[in-house]
């Protein structure tokens, strides 16, 4: 499963929302990657989503693969959404 | 029962038990394991450790700051379980490499990796890499780290020195007090105990040596006495100290909504020096006329970039705000000599004090100085703001860093922000070639503000912080007080205003003889406020003015002292 997002918080995709992200995606089973400007990390590593120095406006694409994939990606997407830290494309 | 005497910089008294601040010592060797199987477990077992001490540190911060500045731990434990992290520490380990060594390797990749980002925000998340890999560290080589923001008791800080930036971690609800090694009177560590109004003893040598963490300690900040396992007598005799000190201070509250006058009905300001917005409460507190001075280096330090204008224009303008109207003069950038930006990456001199810093640094480097000057030139819509300048030595510097104030006045004004009509533009006299001109400096400025700390060290030529030469430090020196009086006789010749921001303006003995002289304004730490206003409010002016020749004939700072205390001291 794949899905593109484009960020909007005003620093980027920066220590708090990357926090967010991924403490939100660490539960889950499956694994997950975040690839933006064709290069991918694990986004259960704060380090990993750091490091891609994510810019606003970017867009990022978040893809998992697993039993439980689909719902991770309602959580993501509704975290990505109510926390303001961008926007499904 | 152990005594050790420093010098005494901060007042009062205080009971609590001794907080080392050490240095650890976290080198390690590489080294080739053979059981790989027991280094991962080793590794393991310090990850558990760092997670509950970084647990516990996130739950204090998060009631001690709020869920927001807490944030930063939470943010740390995520470093600390991040699986990619992880991962390669430990495939390090199974190659045979010690648990130590491979953190050290994965650690200093992900900060180059971060260094190398082309972004200011993610740069500095390397300070969180590093913190919690020295966590770990530390938890490996059973070193015990300190960590003041664990405080959940009252304590005794000991340390080496004070930096600029520890002492921003300073939370006075549980820091009673603080001893220091090295350090005088007039550094930046005993500044600031004044400032916090918590008492210090510095200068003690080797009180880190001989002071154990956790010792229950006496701390007398008035005469520079620490007492280390106090017997019962020698308690409750500071007990009683301790009484006395509070109702004294009891009685100077009296003082707090009185006007500064002298006996015979001269009025002077007396004012307080902050270092940072949240100091001015204590200057309000204090009753102070003004501000003084405010060091607006402390916004600079601490940090991996400059501050922006947006920044200091929030800082300026609350603390205008606070100030409600009441002349607040705030320095420019003060940087180089004894305060160091490591960001600004200056380089390293031999005689800094003599060297590139202050106005220097402004002048050359104008894109710094300009984004200071336009924050405080929008922020003087809110408040009675005067703008000084650091370290003037010749009159084209006063005269081109007032044009630059100048122009971003005009374009500030040109895109419609509204700039103070009544700002005035002063001077720091602190280097003696300035204070010989200052019949000409008159002309051009509307102020003048004595800064005595530097002053004395250039006229004595000698370092303060230097003990071998710190007896030099005079601030009675005949040459130093015919220097304040030429700037004084200076400014009055040409209706301009004169202040004293150094520490010499809370001197009792110097006090008499500036009143004399005919200061206008007496600038000190906040807690030296209430004590100089009643002080000042004994000594008539009438009465001091016909001994200024004299004092200025006599031959020594001794011989001064002698004098005032003979002399000036019965007038009250």
């Amino acid at each position: 499963m794949k899905k593109l997002f484009k960020i909007t918080t005003p620093e980027g995709l920066h220590a708090r929302p990357a926090a967010l992200l991924v403490t939100a995606v660490t539960p889950f089973e499956c694994e997950v990657q975040l690839t933006y400007k064709e290069k991918s990390v694990n986004l259960k590593s704060i380090m990993g989503v750091m490091a891609q120095g994510i810019a606003p406006e970017s867009i990022v694409e978040i893809s998992a693969e697993g039993p439980d994939a689909e719902q991770l990606f309602q959580t993501v997407t509704e975290l990505i959404v109510s926390k303001g830290i961008g926007e499904e494309c | 029962m152990l005594e050790i005497q420093g010098i005494a910089v901060s007042e009062g008294i205080a009971f609590a038990n001794a907080y080392c601040l050490k240095e650890p010592d976290l080198s390690f060797e590489a080294v080739k394991v053979t059981d790989v199987h027991a280094e991962l477990e080793r590794f393991k077992a310090a990850i558990v450790k760092t997670k509950v001490e970084l647990q516990e540190i996130y739950e204090i911060a998060q009631e001690k700051f709020g869920a927001e500045k807490a944030a930063i731990f939470a943010a740390h434990l995520l470093v600390l379980e991040d699986p990619e992290m992880l991962a390669a520490i430990e495939a390090k380990i199974q190659t045979g490499m010690n648990a130590e060594f491979a953190l050290d390797e994965v650690s200093t990749m992900f900060i180059a990796m971060f260094e190398g980002l082309d972004n200011v925000y993610m740069q500095e998340r390397v300070a969180d890499i590093r913190d919690v890999s020295t966590r770990v560290l530390a938890h490996l080589l059973g070193v015990e780290m300190v960590d003041m923001n664990r405080l959940t008791s009252d304590v005794i800080i000991i340390a080496k020195d004070l930096t600029p930036s520890m002492t921003a971690m300073l939370d006075t609800k549980y820091v009673k007090g603080f001893i220091t090694d090295i350090g005088g009177k007039t550094s930046h560590s005993a500044i600031l105990a004044r400032t916090l109004e918590i008492p210090a003893v510095v200068g003690t040598k080797h009180a880190t040596q001989d002071i154990q963490h956790g010792a229950p300690i006496i701390l007398d900040g008035t005469n520079g006495k620490i007492i280390v396992n106090a017997t019962s007598e020698v308690s409750s005799f500071y007990r009683q100290q301790q009484h006395l000190h509070n109702e004294e201070h009891e009685e100077l509250l009296q003082y707090r909504s009185l006007p500064s006058l002298s006996a015979d009905g001269f009025s002077i300001e007396i004012a307080g020096n902050i270092g940072k917005p949240e100091d001015v409460d204590m200057v309000t507190n204090a009753g102070g006329d003004g501000i003084g001075l405010f060091r607006t280096e402390f916004l600079y330090m601490g940090r991996q970039e400059l501050p922006t204008e947006e920044e200091q224009y929030q800082a300026y303008k609350s603390v205008l705000e606070k100030m409600q109207g009441k002349p607040t003069i705030v320095r420019t950038l003060d940087i180089g000599g004894d305060k160091q930006l490591p960001y600004l990456k200056l380089a390293t001199e031999m005689n800094p004090f003599l060297g590139y810093r202050a106005i220097r640094i402004s002048l050359t480097q104008q894109e710094i100085f300009r984004v200071q000057l336009r924050a405080l030139l929008r922020a003087s819509a809110y408040g009675h703001l005067k703008i000084m300048f650091p370290m003037i030595a010749t009159l084209d510097e006063f005269k081109m860093a007032k044009a630059i104030l100048l122009e971003e006045k005009q374009n500030l004004e040109s895109d419609g922000y509204p700039v103070s009509e009544t700002l005035d533009v002063g001077m720091m006299i602190e280097i003696p070639s300035a204070a010989i001109i200052a019949d000409i400096f008159a002309k051009e400025v509307d102020f003048f503000s004595i800064g005595t700390n530097d002053l004395i060290q250039y006229t004595l030529a000698a370092d303060r912080m230097n003990e071998n030469v710190s007896y030099l430090y005079q601030p009675y020196h005949p040459a130093v007080l015919r220097l304040i009086k030429n700037v004084i006789d200076a400014a009055k010749h040409h209706g301009k205003w004169v202040g004293m921001c150094g520490e010499m303006a809370a001197d009792e003995i110097a006090l008499p003889i500036l009143l004399g002289f005919g200061l206008n304004e007496f600038s000190m730490s906040a807690s030296s406020i209430l004590k100089t206003r009643a002080h000042i409010a004994k000594l008539s002016k009438q009465q001091l003015m016909p001994h200024n020749e004299r004092i200025l004939l006599l031959s020594t700072a001794s011989e001064v002292e002698e004098y005032v205390k003979n002399n000036l001291l019965s007038l009250s």
